[in-house]
């Protein structure tokens, strides 16, 4: 490829990151009001969301190879109880990612 | 007030800002690093100059399409395919939009940066944390998507820098990211008066996950997921409370004498986790 190809490329990949960005805020500008159904959709899709990014972060684990996902459900348990234990961000997070960084390199 | 003082208390308002934002991001720098670093280094070993992990970077500022730019870049010139690409892969940011359509309003400059830097990571944050009362919304929700911006730039340019010399055992560093968004889901979880939404993501994406494969079940499961909601819209928008509050967590929106004592209560809350 050469380098306008590349940049060419490049460019149309921001160009479409962008859109996706920008889009719903071009479709529903400031001065006019929402429509309901989307106002509806602006609070009931973040949890929903939130749902999809665990599952989009664990989609490579596989239940029947290797080690079968045991790693990343300990480590997923000992976050949530950590969570609701102290509920402190960074606690849970450190505490759950150090736990499976040992489970994955000295158990596993 | 005179200029000069209107001037002195416009920069503490800022550094207030900054100092309440950073402590969220600390969980990204660890995760940004480490995924800017592979990416910078994977850039390297496919022959590419650190310049273009740093100017993509800086311009995509969107991991997943990143790693897959490499691979179009070596490939054959398709400009119509990389467009497609980026689309479905990032499609989830219009999620984002619609959910912050209202947050990210109104804050000049500001709110175009906002969007600019909307990845998964500002997103979430910006979305779900109980900013103290005394501190600027605005200047808050920037410094998190900067401070996310300038942590995937560096790490990706490093790693295109130093490349293959960086050997440390790093495995099962990348898990940072999933323990984020597991307590980010957490977070919502208990600040939620209705649990259906949350649950459906789960469900719905696990079972299109099942159904499509890891490859290719972002889209299905917007679909799916997005049709139940519309579904079941009459039941759980009553549920939901009326359209002007928000899924904010109570207390977030009120104002004027009562706020100190709010912002008390939000650091207590984060601090303490007696939770009823």
């Amino acid at each position: 490829m050469m380098l306008t190809q590349q940049i060419i490329t490049v460019a149309m990949v921001v160009l479409a990151t962008m859109l996706t960005r920008f889009l719903p805020f071009l479709i529903f500008p400031a001065g006019r009001p929402t429509p309901k159904y989307i106002q509806y959709l602006g609070k009931a899709l973040p949890p929903a969301v939130f749902g999809l990014l665990i599952i989009y972060c664990l989609k490579n684990v596989s239940l029947f190879t290797g080690s079968r996902g045991i790693p990343e459900l300990i480590a997923i348990v000992l976050v949530v109880v950590l969570h609701l234990w102290k509920r402190q961000m960074l606690l849970s997070i450190a505490g759950g990612t150090i736990c499976y960084m040992l489970l994955v390199q000295f158990v596993f | 007030m005179t200029g000069q003082q209107l001037k002195i208390e416009r920069r503490r308002e800022i550094r207030h800002a900054f100092r309440a934002a950073f402590p969220h991001t600390i969980p990204i720098f660890a995760g940004f690093w480490f995924l800017g670093l592979t990416y910078g280094i994977y850039m390297n070993v496919s022959g590419f100059s650190f310049i273009y992990p740093m100017l993509m970077s800086i311009t995509i500022f969107a991991g997943s399409i990143e790693f897959v730019t490499v691979n179009l870049l070596l490939g054959a010139f398709n400009p119509i395919q990389a467009f497609t690409m980026a689309l479905m892969i990032n499609a989830r940011h219009l999620f984002y939009g619609i959910s912050m359509l209202e947050k990210y309003r109104g804050y000049g400059w500001r709110s175009f940066y906002l969007i600019y830097g909307m990845c998964d990571e500002s997103f979430s944050i910006n979305y779900t944390a109980s900013i103290p009362k005394d501190v600027d919304k605005g200047w808050f929700m920037f410094f998190v998507t900067m401070l996310n911006h300038i942590y995937w730039f560096s790490g990706s340019t490093l790693g295109g820098i130093f490349g293959s010399l960086i050997h440390f055992d790093t495995e099962g560093l990348d898990f940072v990211m999933t323990a984020m968004f597991v307590v980010i889901f957490l977070e919502q979880w208990l600040t939620e008066k209705n649990h259906l939404s949350s649950l459906l993501g789960l469900a719905l994406s696990l079972l299109c996950l099942i159904a499509f494969g890891a490859d290719n079940f972002i889209i299905p499961s917007m679909l799916v997921i997005l049709a139940v909601l519309t579904m079941i819209r009459p039941p759980l928008e009553k549920r939901l409370g009326s359209p002007a509050s928000g899924a904010a967590p109570p207390g977030k929106d009120a104002s004027g004498a009562g706020a100190e004592h709010i912002s008390e209560d939000n650091k207590r809350t984060e601090k303490g986790g007696e939770q009823p």
